[in-house]
């Protein structure tokens, strides 16, 4: 830990490092790319397959290679998926979830960040009393299979009723989003200087307005990772969403599952790959669009051990 | 959690019972496949056209879904409107914790008592005299669905009964077919189990095994002969690896499989699928052996309830349930038989009214559930799948089954 | 005197204080007091609904002589072995390969992490697909010409650990390739042309050298990756449902079935209490280097 943090968070993670390449064609090039190539492949194959496969009939399924291209294109699984895709008798599809879905993200991504944050600045710069028992507490959290607290946190909920409404699940990804998350604020705040932070106590500040005047604005590497990793988290989940909600707080998810599995006869690999596609847009999209921000936040943050 | 006020407020705000003319019931169940969802159709039909409302609360993936999440709102203060289970010892605890709705004023003024039939499904309703739940069909696991079609591509007679299934099996896999279709989910394995029990044990040894729960038969010569005959089995089922049930039906509807044990609710996927029950595919009660069936049952229970308003749509709803007019709409779509002997099913086909013979004929057992708890059914669910495939003896499985139910004891 | 200091003191850094509640309210109250509740219950014999009926170590003793039980662990223990080690070595390997100035970084970049976009459900069911007999890859291997090909780890209970890995690899490898090519790009290049000054070949800087000091990223990495092989759980039960047979059935799973199918409480307490034991045994020796060998800061 302490010989990397040595490393100042300025330095200028996305550059990368190496010899410069002299040649196209040398062997060296030729291992790496190929290498680089040959898991490309791996990664890509299921997105190819669940792309190509949500534009096929269920015909041309049934003949052929999955690997292959559709003859013949057609978007009625991914209409079917959205809008028609029955679970008992709601048969509108996932759009029945989706604003559920945003409803339950964004106060839980919110929450869940600012506890998480101000947690690790807690941790980092304000220790009190067996304040590293509380975070290794924390970092045993993270491994506890989530089906093994479901339980307990029922009574939970229940005694501070709340049970079965959306604060109930916001209160519970922001308790499990806890662990992970206070470990990546505590080591992104530990690589900035102490200094900085004591020159701020000097001038009168207090915790909130340090926080909120000095350290935000520092560290927006690591928000953009924390909310990366909540929005993709709280997107995906099932378990909390169907056990803690009710009916009309379901998630996408809970009608991704009922898609996926009320299996009418034949299992409608279109629609189920459409529907699966769909689901993980959000995620996707979020992925695709701050990749490199990503990587610097974290180069930034997680890596400090 | 400081702005645990705040939390609150908004969450009472969030939870003001909407205000409207019709009351709403949230209902709960895992019924989803295509025949299981035409047939809840009809219950909400029904309700809703008694001026309430049917708020559909289906999860998908079995009672094992979900089952867990229905058990968590109930006991988690939020309980919906009324929810599924199978009866018997399911429930049992959160009646005993005074979880669910006493049903037995209803059950009075409906004359459930005369009407339900066989009586023993009104009976696993009952705790200490009271009802507590409303059952909706029976459901009986001991069937065997053949596809006349996979039997007609090998050139070889439908069988009649599992002996000479067993003895057809190499003609089948010569013609390409899967013998026995059997999904891989662990239910699945132990209801085989259960029905080749009934079907080559008998009815005595079942019950001496299962009611009287004797032990020295369970470990005797006649249930060494069950565990060959599942031997038998899992050598036809070796080829099938598809997980969910409906999809094993599908093999035995395509005719890529020649056969699938399968509870009566199999019949619900011919019957969407469009073949008739005699042309294009025969069943065989108890599998053709001895032609008793279990009688399980889908019941429903309404978890207690604050709202007088939702009481009495609660209590409304469970008369609706077992009334003759449901009964037969629902049973009709969902292909299972009716908890009352006096409805009319003459628009009921070929398998049901086999059903519906054995059923008159008294030829009836309690289910597993029904008599074991989850957890010695759930036991058995993990040896039965681990059995089926694997190349377990069949012995080491006979004596970790009789260890199983010891601990059930 | 000093009860004025300590008065101070208490009221000194009381925001901070009062920011810390919800951690210490999260530790003490669900993961401690959960903790403590599950393993007080596990001595009972609960059913549907946790009661008080103490039955001693009966639950224990009922778990390891469960064949479903002891599968489950040796499962979890193969699959956790060559999953750490698949995933370091690839995540490395990847990084090491995006770090030496390559054309169209951003694109590999995303193409690898993308997967950690998706759930393990959707994981689960994509894989499943592909390594389907009838569709996936044993097909297509046979229509184009080899017909013996046989491919279909799922339905092999010897094999199917492996269709599993390939999908979990496939899930979080390339987040692991982005904490690794972040822990490379924080080592200072003055190293690096010290190395080459030295005439160090490149290989053997990377092992002798930048191994080392990447220590910090790997114990991140061993903490995310090992807290997601306990929890294993989603993946399992969209992709194999813990078949064939029991072959692939992992603990989280016994947990579940045993506390919500066969309604046997104190079972999956039982069961849940000794996962929780191994991550104690992993983690004290963690938490002693982290807060016990030095100081940090």
């Amino acid at each position: 830990m302490a010989d990397a943090t040595l490393a100042a968070p300025t330095r200028a993670a996305a550059v990368p490092r190496g010899a410069r390449p002299k040649r196209a064609l040398s062997g060296r090039n030729i291992m790496i790319y190929g290498t680089l190539f040959v898991f490309s492949v791996y990664y890509l194959l299921p997105l190819w397959v669940m792309v190509m496969t949500s534009l096929k009939g269920m015909p041309e399924i049934r003949m052929g290679n999955i690997f292959a291209p559709p003859v013949e294109i057609t978007f009625e699984p991914w209409v079917k998926a959205w809008a028609e895709a029955c679970t008992g008798l709601n048969c509108d599809g996932l759009s029945r979830g989706f604003w559920n879905s945003v409803q339950i993200l964004i106060p839980s991504v919110i929450l869940s960040i600012v506890v998480a944050s101000v947690n690790g600045y807690a941790l980092t710069f304000w220790k009190f009393k067996g304040s590293d028992v509380f975070f290794t507490i924390l970092i045993f959290g993270a491994f506890i299979p989530y089906q093994v607290m479901l339980y307990p946190i029922v009574i939970l909920l229940r005694e501070m009723g709340i049970y079965g409404t959306l604060w109930g699940l916001v209160l519970v990804h922001t308790i499990f989003g806890m662990p992970i998350l206070t470990l990546l604020f505590r080591n992104y705040f530990s690589t900035i200087p102490e200094e900085l932070f004591k020159a701020a106590r000097v001038d009168g500040a207090g915790f909130w307005a340090i926080y909120a005047k000095i350290l935000m604005p520092m560290s927006l590497p690591i928000f953009v990772v924390a909310i990366i990793l909540q929005v993709t988290g709280i997107w995906n989940d099932f378990l909390f969403g169907v056990v803690y909600t009710k009916p009309d707080l379901y998630p996408m998810t809970v009608q991704l599952n009922n898609i996926v599995n009320s299996v009418q006869g034949v299992k409608e690999y279109n629609v189920n790959m459409a529907a699966t596609l769909l689901t993980g847009l959000v995620p996707l999209v979020i992925y695709f669009i701050s990749g490199k921000l990503f990587v610097r936040g974290i180069a930034a943050g997680a890596v400090k051990g | 959690m400081k702005n645990l006020k705040l939390v609150t407020a908004l969450a009472a705000s969030v939870a003001l019972p909407s205000a409207g003319f019709a009351t709403e019931l949230e209902v709960t169940h895992w019924w989803t496949s295509g025949g299981e969802a035409a047939a809840v159709a009809e219950l909400a039909k029904a309700f809703d056209a008694g001026g309430d409302k049917w708020v559909d609360g289906a999860i998908a993936g079995g009672g094992s879904t979900a089952r867990p999440i229905m058990i968590s709102r109930i006991t988690g203060g939020d309980p919906m409107g009324a929810t599924q289970f199978n009866h018997g010892q399911q429930a049992l605890e959160l009646v005993e914790a005074g979880l669910m709705l006493d049903l037995t004023d209803v059950a009075e003024a409906e004359g459930w008592k005369e009407k339900v039939f066989p009586p023993s499904l009104l009976e696993a309703c009952t705790v200490d005299g009271r009802i507590y739940c409303a059952p909706v069909n029976i459901h009986s696991p001991e069937w065997l669905w053949l596809s006349n079609k996979a039997y007609a591509d090998a050139g070889i007679p439908v069988p009649t009964n599992w002996n000479e299934f067993v003895a057809s099996a190499p003609q089948l896999e010569a013609a390409g077919k899967i013998p026995l279709a059997l999904g891989n989910q662990a239910w699945q394995s132990n209801l085989a189990f259960g029905a080749i029990t009934v079907a080559v044990a008998g009815l005595d040894i079942w019950k001496q095994v299962n009611v009287e729960k004797n032990m020295d038969v369970a470990a005797g010569p006649e249930m060494a002969a069950v565990f060959a005959a599942v031997g038998d089995a899992r050598k036809l089922a070796a080829k099938s690896t598809v997980q969910d049930w409906n999809q094993a039906t599908n093999l035995v509807l395509t005719g890529e499989a020649g056969g699938q044990i399968m509870g009566d609710w199999a019949q619900g996927e011919f019957q969407v699928a469009g073949k008739v029950a005699g042309t294009d595919y025969t069943c065989l009660p108890g599998l053709g052996l001895n032609a008793y069936l279990s009688t399980g049952c889908d019941a429903f229970y309404f978890p207690k309830n604050d709202d007088p308003e939702i009481e009495a749509a609660q209590k409304r709803l469970a008369a609706l349930l077992v009334s003759p007019e449901v009964q037969v709409a629902f049973n009709l779509k969902k292909g299972s038989l009716p908890i009352r002997g006096d409805v009319d099913l003459a628009a009921a086909n070929d398998c049901m009214k086999k059903g519906l013979e054995v059923l008159a004929g008294g030829n009836l057992l309690p289910t597993g559930d029904m008599t074991w708890s989850p957890d010695v059914v759930k036991q058995n669910e993990d040896l039965m799948v681990e059995f089926f495939k694997s190349d377990m003896a069949p012995e080491a499985a006979h004596a970790q089954w009789v260890e199983n139910l010891k601990s059930g004891l | 005197m000093a009860e004025a200091q300590r008065t101070t003191r208490m009221w000194r850094n009381l925001n901070a204080k009062i920011a810390a509640i919800p951690m210490v309210l999260t530790t003490l109250v669900v993961f401690v007091g959960g903790t403590a509740w599950t393993v007080l219950y596990s001595f009972t014999d609960s059913k549907l609904l946790p009661r008080e009926r103490w039955v001693g170590f009966d639950q224990y003793e009922r778990l390891w002589s469960n064949s479903r039980w002891l599968t489950s662990i040796e499962n979890l223990m193969i699959y956790g072995v060559l999953s750490l080690i698949f995933t370091i070595v690839i995540g490395f390997v990847l990084a090491v390969a995006m770090d030496q100035k390559i054309r169209f970084e951003d694109t590999f970049r995303t193409i690898m992490l993308y997967p950690f976009a998706l759930s393990f459900i959707v994981t689960g069911l994509v894989w499943q697909w592909i390594l389907n007999p009838e569709f996936g890859i044993q097909s297509i291997v046979r229509g184009l010409g080899w017909e013996s090909f046989t491919f279909n780890p799922l339905d092999n209970p010897d094999l199917v650990l492996y269709g599993l890995l390939i999908a979990g690899l496939w899930q979080g490898t390339g987040f692991v390739m982005c904490l690794m090519l972040a822990g490379l790009r924080g080592i200072d290049e003055d190293i690096w042309k010290a190395a080459r000054v030295d005439g160090i070949p490149t290989w053997k800087t990377y092992v002798l050298i930048i191994l080392p000091m990447m220590r910090p990223v790997f114990i991140t990495t061993l903490v995310l990756v090992a807290a997601g092989i306990i929890k294993l759980y989603d993946l399992v039960v969209a992709q194999t449902s813990g078949g064939p047979g029991t072959a692939s059935q992992v603990p989280a799973m016994y947990v579940y079935d045993y506390m919500f199918q066969a309604q046997n409480l104190g079972q999956g307490f039982a069961a849940s209490t000794m996962m929780l034991l191994s991550v104690l045994i992993v983690l004290i020796p963690w938490a002693y280097l982290e807060f016990g060998g030095r100081k940090h800061g």
